[in-house]
């Protein structure tokens, strides 16, 4: 029996009691995932979590985008060891890698096999690698691919790189100028978010969410207040779900105004990187305007939103988006009007669309390769179901690509922005969230600027969390910005990796 | 062209006259330096302190609230059924020491004095620094990069990041430091040449901050170099970061 229909299925923003998420035996829960992505299902979590008899349990949530909700396949292994899906699979690879490194479990068949992060085990006595206990882990430290011939040379960068930028380590094995492969080691930020979770929730809980990428405050923290919404049962009062949708849309255009601005400083356009390193700053200071933090830290609150907007505050917001937004429009025009920024964007760091849908690639980085996807759409939840953004599209999967589609959703979040902002629905901002539900599984999906965020929440017997699983676009997208890379020039690395912007600290928790 | 320079005409002029003129306009509801009315206190009560997601807030002897822990958050006020904690809106929280960035009903943040007559003459009017993120969330890093946009114009000032610790006069670190960023930032700080400075920014710098005594991460910078100089908030707003950095370097006076 391999179908899809002895899997669990719930709704956006929803909840099912675990009995529900029945155990598979191996070979049941490895067809059904295999036979889901072959559907077009996608991978969007996979993980481990210590089961009661000594063995471990791992979960894996599909997401059936036609169908608008999601799957749970659940298998417990007993051994040491589990078939890597991988070859069959390959959006699972770093999936794998991780419930390798949280559990010790070792994905068997698996073609690279290299810790996520470089920590311990989160099972005493249960080491994928064979690491003596108590031994310290080195972050970097692995054998790394290598390519051997003639002139060819290796180069390393990071973990501290030029910038102000957070930390990660780049291998390239390249010929002259030409990358063969590039191989990205990360986890020099690895602050023990995801696991610090599992227990709560408690105060510090909404503050783990708030930085576990806190250059996307709103999107992780909208995930976790709908995970604990649909746990609690909990109906949010529709002002407070447009504001939250208001500090999304905020975010993304803030996010995307600068991308394009130091996309513009990467290829040496100053007109544009100077006027956009300010606008993105206007549009920050419009989230500011709201719960007086830039990044929109204590807005996202669960059961609502921290703070409500007065009227004579909704009128200095909409005009002072106006002038941003005019602003915007003319900084970022020039780009596509300026021979010498396209002749840098057109061709450079294609990724193929069939690459992209591989390696389970998100957000704008999978638009620009053609693949049609965006949570908003697909799981729409509080606003986004009554209220639709068009999704933007391009097909060359290049750096081009990548700027375009995020001015394509600037314009679209502007103009969401400015109808939501002219007709806020009355009422309260904040509902009671009442205790959790004791045994249950709840799953978020969030379109945040990069890309689509996952949250699986599971509850104890007490209604505290027993396993919060937290799944940042950025750890599906580095593999993407490695492959794009292929073939490329070294001195093109840094137009490439700003065209992904991927967060360090989101992959590595 | 002409597209260009209409763009350019367009645009403004957009860099602040601060510290020579007023500093920007600060959000209605920014979260600055709290005022604390211990007064207000009702005995054995430790709602505030409960509610505090870091541990920033003490009670003994009486309320007061340790800056390098504190997230700006909004927990200790609603918690407070006395009012006797609020936000206010000065925006100057840096410091030189650690202790200092504990406030309380009679004492604000011991605002950082400038360097010393010889440090400031080496380092007065050209400041190369180097940041190490480790650990930090990218809300920190996020505001540092604001301080180079032509808002903020960093460089009138003489000062600018660097892209080698060889370059640089000291480091600006950001994050609680994580046990996988010990080691780079060790050697980061090493390979600076002395004399040197180091600033910590943001509350997981300072203390840890929302990290604080997760196994995985070393409470902020100081406890693996010295630091020179504190600037709290989760992140600081730009404004803070900058009126820090010119207190050290002494282009806004400390009295």
């Amino acid at each position: 029996m391999s179908g899809l229909t002895q899997l669990a299925r719930l709704g956006g923003g929803g909840a099912v009691p675990l009995a529900a998420v029945s155990d598979l035996a191996w070979s049941d829960f490895a067809a059904a995932v295999v036979l889901a992505v072959e559907r077009g299902l996608r991978v969007v979590a996979y993980f481990g979590t210590a089961a009661a008899g000594g063995g471990v349990e791992l979960h894996a949530v599909l997401a059936d985008d036609r169908a608008g909700n999601v799957a749970v396949a659940a298998t417990v292994i007993e051994g040491g060891t589990f078939p890597s899906l991988t070859s069959d699979v390959p959006q699972v690879h770093l999936f794998e890698r991780e419930i390798a490194e949280q559990t010790g479990l070792r994905p068997e068949g698996h073609p690279w096999l290299a810790p996520v992060r470089f920590h311990g085990s989160y099972r005493a006595g249960h080491d994928a690698w064979g690491r003596p206990e108590g031994e310290p882990i080195l972050p970097g430290d692995l054998d790394f691919y290598r390519v051997e011939g003639e002139e060819v040379h290796e180069v390393a960068v990071g973990p501290v790189h030029a910038g102000v930028i957070e930390p990660g380590h780049f291998r390239f094995q390249c010929h002259g100028e030409e990358v063969f492969h590039l191989e990205i080691s990360l986890g020099y930020q690895h602050r023990g978010a995801e696991r610090a979770v599992a227990g709560g929730p408690d105060t510090r809980t909404i503050h783990y969410l708030e930085t576990v990428a806190g250059d996307t405050t709103a999107g992780h923290a909208t995930a976790y207040c709908e995970a604990l919404e649909a746990l609690s049962g909990c109906a949010v009062p529709a002002r407070a779900q447009a504001l939250r949708a208001v500090a999304l849309e905020l975010e993304r255009v803030a996010s995307h105004v600068g991308d394009l601005g130091a996309l513009a400083g990467d290829v040496g356009f100053l007109p544009s990187a100077s006027f956009c390193g300010r606008i993105r700053g206007d549009f920050l200071n419009l989230t500011a305007e709201i719960c007086g933090s830039r990044f929109g830290r204590g807005l996202l609150r669960p059961g609502g939103v921290g703070f409500d907007l007065e009227p004579a505050q909704l009128a200095r917001l909409r005009e002072r988006l106006e002038r941003a937004a005019t602003d915007a429009r003319v900084a970022i025009e020039l780009l596509w009007e300026t021979p010498s920024v396209m002749a840098r964007f057109e061709a450079t760091g294609a990724l193929p669309g069939v690459v992209a849908q591989l390696l389970g690639l998100k957000g704008p980085s999978a638009r620009a390769c053609g693949l049609d996807l965006d949570a908003r759409r697909d799981h729409p939840t509080g606003l986004y179901r009554s209220r639709h953004i068009p999704v933007a599209l391009a097909e060359s999967g290049d750096v081009y690509a990548r700027a375009w589609v995020r001015w394509l959703e600037i314009q679209h979040s502007l103009t969401f922005l400015r109808e939501e902002l002219g007709a806020l629905p009355a009422g309260p901002v904040r509902a009671a969230t009442n205790g959790l539900a004791p045994r249950h599984l709840a799953v978020s999906l969030v379109e945040g600027w990069r890309g689509e965020i996952c949250h699986v929440a599971i509850t104890d017997a007490r209604g505290a969390f027993s396993r919060y699983k937290i799944v940042d676009p950025s750890f599906h997208n580095w593999s993407g910005l490695a492959y794009a890379l292929r073939g490329q020039q070294i001195s093109d690395f840094p137009l490439c990796n700003k065209s992904f912007n991927l967060s360090y600290c989101g992959h590595d928790l | 062209m002409i597209k260009i320079l209409r763009a350019r005409w367009q645009q403004g002029h957009r860099t602040i006259a601060f510290p020579d003129g007023p500093p920007p306009p600060l959000p209605e509801r920014f979260r600055g330096a709290p005022e604390i009315d211990a007064t207000r206190c009702v005995d054995g009560c430790r709602r505030c302190a409960d509610a505090c997601p870091t541990g920033a807030i003490s009670l003994d002897p009486a309320l007061a609230v340790d800056l390098g822990k504190c997230l700006f958050c909004t927990h200790c006020l609603e918690a407070c059924p006395e009012g006797a904690l609020a936000y206010g809106r000065d925006y100057r929280l840096a410091a030189r020491r650690r202790e200092n960035l504990r406030v309380d009903s009679t004492r604000g943040v011991e605002l950082a004095a400038a360097l010393d007559a010889a440090t400031r003459k080496l380092f007065g009017r050209s400041l190369k620094l180097r940041e190490v993120s480790a650990g930090g969330c990218n809300g920190c890093e996020s505001e540092v990069n604001v301080l180079s946009t032509v808002v903020w114009d960093l460089g009138r000032f003489g000062i600018q990041f660097v892209a080698s610790p060889r370059h640089a006069d000291g480091l600006l670190i950001t994050g609680p430091v994580t046990e996988n960023m010990h080691l780079a930032l060790q050697k980061t700080y090493a390979a600076v040449p002395p004399p040197k400075l180091v600033i910590a920014v943001g509350a997981c710098a300072i203390s840890g901050g929302p990290y604080i005594d997760h196994p995985e991460v070393h409470n902020g910078a100081d406890a693996v170099v010295p630091v020179d100089l504190y600037v709290p908030g989760c992140p600081p707003h730009p404004l803070t970061i900058l009126d820090g950095l010119l207190r050290l370097l002494g282009r806004i006076p400390t009295p």
